[in-house]
């Protein structure tokens, strides 16, 4: 166990590895916030993007394939489809991130009391947690859907608590991990108080990751949250929420694929977008602050 | 910035560490005790399994508790069944629930080890007998879906890592790209282009093989994005060790380095999430059952949770504790098969 | 450089060798053109710090300088071109004519097969014999590096042998198919020093049996007990080769003399070991001269009364880790802790700072209660005693600047902002650091760098007292000499105490005062520096300075053999 300046080789290895950082990572990143750009701006503005509103029923051209006119097809009512996607963002986003707040939320009081409220605490969450391990995410959010009910608010909650465990689980181990780090110990051999270390080290190094893990989060909020409206457990149908939309246009899956190709396919983009940049920020801050 | 790399990957003998490492002292130790240390772990696995389920019982109760409206409504299939007064009485009788919340409990407990899961108002049968008849078709779709996912995920990790930058990257974003595609979006995808357009598949029920491949691939792909972005991180880094150096100086050729030596590496922390992985399958098995018309659990518990019936909820949700509990255990004996470290002491 | 005519004795030759990754503009050269060559049965070292591009070229001559890498340059070995093979050529070679062994076998050896299998891969890739036959080799080979009981050590994995056999079992897999030619990087750095000694003893075994070796190390002192010729690289190229005798005797190149002064032994007590630091601009005049005299007539500034400490093991075992440790440092003095990986010397050093509460026995500090106090008794007398790490860059708080984590260290009494200011700058002074530092993240400093911020931390609250544990174990040697001349220097200034723990028994000797040599948690030895080094009295002692391979500079290093037990 003695030392060495050479443990690993790292002379190849930092060789190796630093013209690796490749430009389509950038493309990417690019592509990332142009997306999120857009669904800001449709969050904010959507009547500057759409052509119609959202609920302008049309019977002349019900279920028309999409073509320049109508991008992305029209619906059962005659409804344009690109336009509800557009005016659907706000609800959309609006239930992923409230979602995703719930769920950490409920992660930061528990993994913080686990980390940091000693042993026997540490072992009744852990304990708590693994029974909630053993039901998968979306049994435990549809479990809540069975107590309270369908809807918008109900769904917020049940997509919160299924993501809940996991962000604990992850917030717990780093709690642990900034806790027993060499700069805590460091600080205690300076004559630094619990309290001051707990304020100065612990609490912000511990919640340094949450900003990756919220981001990540909303993705994962947003598909579940669409998942358990495909289910016809979500925001009811006429709203131009895009689960809803997925949920409504399940019955013409075999005569009008627009239906749910487009409002899925904005879905995919949004998560894609928000891991893109959720895994950006993480490898700068290891980057960074290693 | 050389030598600070340097440092930093300095392995430290500092103060930091709580205690001196105790390797270099013995000497080596022999062989051969490792049955005894097997068993004990998976006895330590058992008896936690047995409580979490435990905890998973007790979560369940508190939840019928919790919701609005009284026990009785919820144990004879929510409001939406209208029961009558005497089926209320009867259920309060059977159920306890005039008595102090302890014994209700208890009597909740008793209940659930005899097997008994109650009574599906829904179903017009005992909850136990509708899971027997739906665990099969699930079972063969969340096995088949792991095992399809396992085989995509290794196959396309060892084909695209570190192959050069381009195909390196077109591997990881296809799995990222993957990973990140809802079930039923993809299910819709899969049926337009495979049923409706090509015809090669039945679109919905299906049974045999043939109706099993679409719903397999919906369940496993994004499953296997996800495991292949993990294999593929242990991979690289796998590649990136001394270990792999001196195996091709020796005489190994890239490929015998990627199947012999890093594969191994890159499948363990894989197998550790299998656990998880497993119960994604049955979260996702819900959509997918929906999705594709077929019958199992996942149907069964939409079921359930549509119109309300609170046994026939709670009677799959602990079955499915009981499987991933099962799973847990299983997949720690793999593991110690797959990585021989766990059996030795010391380490 | 070397003629023709000698040239063609070579087994190994590399003519104008360069090596380069990454093209274009992002192109970046590691080695820049170097030439040397190897005979048989003779020894080749290149020696270098890191990023000297040493390693590089050895994995160059097996063709495996790394993904993205452009090498150019002749290369012949044995009458073959080496620069034009194909992959399936190489392979031939590798393994077969020239093999490679990696330091520290833990990640060298794959840890999830047993060793057995390792060594057998090689005969298995090459086709030799029949498994029974090559399992037959394997026990043979095992016998051969001096494993004991080769049979079972067969069957177990990396992790479950002990530092010193895996290094034998990983030479092993290198010399199955007795390569002409044995390329060793770092072979013994990871290792305790009585270890070292017996790998380099295989490792001559080989030599003599006329097999050519090249030594890639950073150690001078490994080097010169082992190869007969020395190359010295810096920034990719060689400054400087030739004889070992004549290299480390009479260096002609000012970087190998800069690297040979910067070693700490016997022969550096009381001097400099790097060119004075400009930013301090402080002549050695009075280090020189200094006569370390601690002050022994006071009371001693810190008493340790029998520490036991005992940790219970993961297979249930209680392993006492100190062992009855009973020691005293006086003011201005060092106590140099000395030992090898797991001897206790680090636990001892946690209990000292209090961070590790003793089984037993208590330490007291100014002659009051020290570790037998609460945490919440203890906390306004910590400044007292610093720390400095090995690693000083996880001791930093990741967030923080320089600034704040220096800010964060000074004591509460110094309120103005003003006075704050005032401190930082004179303790920035003080371990020979810029200004211009203050606003940056450890992470983008040097070691170097961060050791000084490290020590101005520990300075920061005026400590009487530093436990340093291995502070310049993870520095370059040039670095590294840098470093303990600024500790002399405080020391000199502040009249500090140091208790200095190292695994360097140089280091140790030239730093310490007075001398704490600790074995399996106890201590065997303790006393004056000088008279320990020179006559220790445990034979315990006495083994480790056998071992230690030193700078020889009187030319007959061919016959020094180190001792070493070949069942060990």
């Amino acid at each position: 166990m003695t030392v060495t300046d050479t443990a690993l080789g790292p002379e190849q290895l930092v060789v190796a590895e630093r013209p690796r950082r490749s430009r389509n990572l950038h493309v990417g990143i690019i592509l990332a916030w142009l997306m999120i750009a857009f669904l800001l701006l449709a969050v904010a503005f959507p009547g500057l993007i759409a052509r119609d509103a959202p609920l302008a029923v049309d019977p002349s051209r019900t279920l028309l394939a999409p073509s320049l006119s109508h991008l992305f097809g029209t619906d059962q009512n005659g409804r344009d489809v690109f336009s509800r996607v557009v005016y659907g963002a706000r609800e959309s986003l609006s239930i992923g991130i409230a979602a995703t707040v719930v769920g950490l939320a409920i992660a930061i009081v528990l993994g913080f009391a686990a980390g940091l409220g000693g042993r026997w605490a540490d072992m009744g969450i852990s304990r708590f947690l693994e029974v909630l391990f053993a039901f998968p995410s979306l049994l435990l959010a549809l479990l809540f859907v069975a107590m309270f009910g369908a809807g918008a608010g109900s769904l917020i909650i049940a997509v919160g608590i299924g993501s809940a465990p996991g962000y604990a689980r992850m917030i717990r181990g780093q709690v642990i991990a900034v806790r027993n780090a060499p700069y805590i110990e460091a600080a205690r051999v300076l004559g630094h108080g619990p309290l001051r270390i707990m304020a100065r080290s612990i609490f912000p190094n511990a919640m340094r990751p949450l900003l990756v893990l919220g981001t990540l989060g909303i993705g994962q909020s947003i598909v579940w949250a669409s998942s358990l409206s495909f289910l016809g457990l979500g925001a009811a149908p006429p709203a131009p929420e895009w689960g809803a939309m997925l949920a409504a246009g399940r019955d013409f899956i075999s005569s009008a694929w627009w239906l749910e190709f487009f409002p899925g396919a904005v879905i995919v983009a949004t998560t894609l977008a928000l891991t893109a940049i959720g895994r950006h920020l993480q490898r700068r801050m290891e980057g960074r602050l290693a | 910035m050389t030598s600070a790399a340097a440092d930093s990957q300095v392995p430290d003998e500092g103060l930091a560490r709580a205690a001196e490492p105790a390797s270099e002292l013995a000497v080596g130790l022999p062989p051969g005790r490792s049955g005894r240390r097997r068993l004990r772990r998976v006895l330590s696995d058992v008896i936690g399994g047995v409580i979490v389920l435990w905890g998973a019982a007790t979560l369940t109760f508190v939840a019928v508790h919790l919701m609005p409206g009284s026990p009785a409504v919820a144990y004879a299939g929510g409001v939406g069944s209208h029961p009558s007064k005497s089926v209320l009485n009867a259920i309060i009788q059977e159920y306890g629930l005039n008595k102090p919340i302890i014994v209700q409990y208890l009597v909740y407990m008793g209940k659930l080890l005899h097997g008994n899961l109650g009574y599906s108002v829904s179903q017009q049968m005992p909850v136990s007998q509708v899971i027997a008849l739906n665990v099969g078709p699930t079972a063969e779709l969340t096995l088949g879906s792991l095992v399809l996912s396992w085989v995509l995920a290794v196959v396309w990790t060892v084909l695209t890592v570190r192959r050069g930058r381009i195909i390196s990257a077109i591997g990881s974003g296809i799995e990222v790209l993957t990973a990140s595609l809802p079930q039923y979006w993809l299910g819709i995808i899969l049926l337009e282009v495979l049923a409706f357009h090509l015809g090669l598949f039945p679109a919905t029920g299906g049974s045999g093989l043939q109706g099993l491949v679409l719903p397999s691939l919906t369940l496993a792909l994004p499953i296997a994005g996800f495991l292949g972005q993990i294999t593929r991180e242990e991979f690289e880094s796998a590649l990136e060790q001394p270990f792999v150096t001196s195996a091709r100086a020796r005489g190994m050729s890239d490929w015998g380095v990627r199947l012999r030596h890093a594969l191994r590496h890159a499948i363990l922390p894989g197998v550790t999430l299998s656990g998880w992985a497993l119960g994604a399958l049955i979260s996702g098995a819900v959509i997918v059952e929906s999705l594709f018309s077929r019958n199992g659990l996942g149907n069964t518990l939409l079921t359930g949770v549509t119109q309300q019936d609170m046994p026939l909820t709670i009677g799959v949700v602990l079955i499915v504790a009981v499987v991933y509990v099962v799973a847990t255990i299983l997949v720690d004996m793999v593991y110690q098969l797959v990585d021989p470290r766990l059996r030795s002491a010391g380490q | 450089m070397t003629g023709q005519r000698e040239q063609d004795t070579y087994l190994l030759s590399a003519t104008d060798l360069r090596v380069s990754f990454g093209s274009g503009a992002a192109a970046r050269e590691v080695v820049s053109g170097i030439s040397f060559g190897v005979r048989a049965g003779e020894c080749l070292a290149i020696v270098g710090q890191s990023g000297s591009g040493k390693s590089v070229t050895a994995r160059a001559l097996l063709g495996l300088a790394g993904d993205g890498s452009q090498v150019s340059g002749q290369l012949e070995f044995a009458g073959l071109d080496l620069t034009s093979m194909s992959e399936r050529q190489w392979r031939a070679i590798r393994g077969v004519r020239i093999g490679f062994i990696l330091q520290d076998a833990l990640v060298s050896l794959d840890a999830v097969r047993p060793v057995g299998r390792e060594i057998a891969e090689p005969l298995r890739l090459h086709k030799y014999g029949n498994p029974a036959t090559r399992r037959a080799r394997v026990i043979e080979l095992l016998r051969q590096v001096g494993v004991p009981e080769p049979e079972m050590r067969a069957r177990q994995l990396p992790g479950e042998l002990s530092g010193g056999l895996r290094q034998r079992a990983l030479i092993a897999t290198a010399i199955a198919l007795d390569p002409q030619l044995l390329i060793a990087d770092e072979p013994t750095t990871a290792l305790d020093v009585t270890i070292q000694a017996q790998i380099i003893g295989l490792l001559r075994e080989s030599k003599r049996r006329g097999r050519a070796l090249i030594v890639i190390s950073h150690d001078l002192a490994v080097v010169s007990t082992l190869a007969d010729r020395v190359a010295v690289m810096r920034d990719g190229e060689i400054v400087e080769q030739g004889r070992t005798a004549d290299i480390l005797g009479n260096p002609q190149h000012p970087y190998t003399q800069s690297l040979l002064d910067a070693i700490p032994s016997a022969h550096s007590r009381g001097t400099r070991l790097s060119e004075p630091a400009t930013l301090r601009g402080r002549l050695p005049a009075s280090f020189a001269a200094k006569q370390r005299e601690s002050d022994r007539d006071a009371p001693p500034l810190l008493t340790a009364n029998g520490l036991v400490k005992r940790y219970k093991g993961p297979d249930g075992k209680v392993r006492t880790v100190v062992d009855k440790v009973s020691f005293e440092l006086w003011p201005g003095e060092t106590l140099g802790v000395v030992g090898e990986s797991g001897s206790g010397k680090t636990t001892t050093g946690r209990i000292v700072l209090a961070v590790t509460r003793p089984d037993e026995g208590e330490v007291l500090l100014n002659g009051q209660p020290w570790t037998n106090l609460t945490e919440g008794q203890r906390r306004s007398r910590r400044r007292h005693i610093g720390v400095v790490y090995q690693d000083p860059l996880s001791s930093f708080d990741p967030r923080w600047t320089v600034r704040r984590i220096l800010t964060d260290a000074l004591p509460a009494e110094q309120a103005s902002a003003r006075a704050r200011a005032e401190r930082i700058r004179e303790l920035l002074h003080q371990v020979g650091l810029s200004e211009d530092m203050l606003e940056r993240r450890p992470l983008l400093l040097s070691g170097g760098q961060r050791q000084r911020v490290a020590i101005a931390r520990a300075l920061a609250p005026a400590p009487e007292i530093i436990v340093c544990d291995e502070p310049v174990s993870a520095l370059d040697v040039s670095i590294q000499a840098q470093v303990l001349d600024l500790f002399a220097d405080l020391q000199d200034e502040l009249g500090l105490s140091y208790i200095f723990i190292s695994h360097d028994l140089g280091v140790i000797h030239h730093m310490s005062d007075r001398v704490l040599v600790m074995t399996a948690g106890r201590v065997v030895e303790q006393g004056d520096a000088d008279q320990i080094f020179s006559h220790p009295a445990a034979p315990y002692t006495q083994r480790l300075l056998e071992a230690l391979p030193r700078v020889a500079l009187d030319g007959e290093l061919a016959d020094r053999e180190p001792a070493y037990d070949r069942s060990a």
